[in-house]
């Protein structure tokens, strides 16, 4: 079975890769997926592109989802609404610090629920 | 008087012209406090939502506003989005099923309406959001029995300007603290134009 999939919510789309580089320097095999920006890629979030990147990073495995400012969580409230799985679950902690943590977690082969522990108990 | 499909579309075309017409405006009041994207967001979400309902046809209010509702979650960008885009939804569930819409049921939408805000934003009054312009005037249809556009009007505009002397605790403009006082608060003017159109709605309904 896969590992527990990392979704970034930022407004802006470069913070979100910026991050995913970041981690990708120590981590390879944890999926990552990105919801930057609006749809035309201007600052801003949307529950589309959160609603994908969840489907993309789900191994079966379950998602968590790291968030920035504002928007960017009520969207991630939305889009797990209407998926209905319970399978994705917010994290609220610092982004960049927070997605590196679940990361690694993710890598040494860890569930949802063990993955947002660590996070939570980091922050 | 009841609202019907042709009232709800109504009232969207005119909430988009107003917004249309105050964009520069809206977006200068994000400007103090917040990240001056708040016109262009709301004109962006409004134009959608117009070429939306006028595209389809609709046997229910609440089919207008659940339509409205899922256009303003994806194309309007900031938190207004998912907010109005949140009150819209729990709106459209509360009339669900009536094809048009007396004022006892209104009034309900519009509870549901505002309590969609808070659960969405984690907000409650007092906080110098949109919620400062829906709570009184939930509050002000929960004492009529029937609809009154020109107390309407008065009741959402003191409302919006009472926003000018609170200080932000929820959204962009909290991290203005005391700074944000003396400012209106762009979500409760926008709000209040989406009163204003109800109200001229509601007296054209009238005539
Ligand atoms: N947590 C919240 N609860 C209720 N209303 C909020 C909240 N956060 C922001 N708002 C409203 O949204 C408005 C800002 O909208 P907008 O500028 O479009 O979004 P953003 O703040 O993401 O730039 C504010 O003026 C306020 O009325
Ligand atoms: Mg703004």
């Amino acid at each position: 079975m896969g590992r527990v999939g990392i979704v970034l919510i930022s407004h802006s789309t470069k913070i979100v890769e910026g991050i995913k580089e970041l981690i990708r320097e120590v981590i390879a095999d944890v999926p990552i997926e990105l919801a930057g920006g609006t749809e035309e890629g201007e600052i801003g979030t949307s529950i589309d592109k959160i609603v994908n990147a969840i489907k993309t990073a789900d191994e079966g495995k379950g998602v968590v989802l790291f968030y920035d400012i504002g928007s960017a969580k009520m969207n991630a409230e939305i889009a797990i609404e209407m998926d209905e799985k319970s399978t994705t679950k917010i994290v609220d902690a610092p982004l960049v610090e927070g997605s590196y943590v679940a990361a690694v977690e993710s890598g040494m082969g860890k569930n949802l629920l063990e993955v947002y522990e660590a996070v939570k108990k980091s922050f | 008087m009841e609202i019907k499909v042709e009232d709800a579309i109504k009232w969207f075309e005119k909430i988009n012209e107003k917004i249309k017409l105050n964009k520069e405006y809206l977006t200068s009041l994000d400007q103090v406090i917040g990240d001056s994207d708040h016109g262009i967001n709301m004109a962006r979400g409004f134009e959608e939502v117009v070429n939306k309902l006028s595209a389809k046809e609709y046997g229910t209010v609440s089919e207008v506003l659940k339509d409205a509702a899922m256009t303003l979650m994806s194309k309007v960008g900031g938190a207004s989005g998912p907010l109005f885009g949140t009150a819209f939804l729990r709106f459209s569930t509360a009339v669900k099923v009536k094809e048009s819409v007396d004022f006892e049921t209104f009034t309900l939408g519009l509870e549901s309406a505002l309590e969609g805000v808070k659960h969405r934003g984690k907000s409650t009054a007092g906080e110098k959001t949109m919620i400062d312009v829906w709570s009184p005037v939930v509050d002000f249809f929960k004492r009529e029995n029937d609809f009154q556009p020109d107390e309407l009007l008065y009741e959402s505009r003191t409302a919006m300007e009472n926003t000018k002397e609170i200080m932000a605790t929820k959204g962009r403009a909290s991290y203005f603290k005391e700074n944000s006082i003396g400012h209106i608060d762009p979500g409760a003017a926008s709000s209040y134009y989406i009163f204003e159109a109800l109200a001229e709605v509601l007296q054209e309904g009238e005539k």
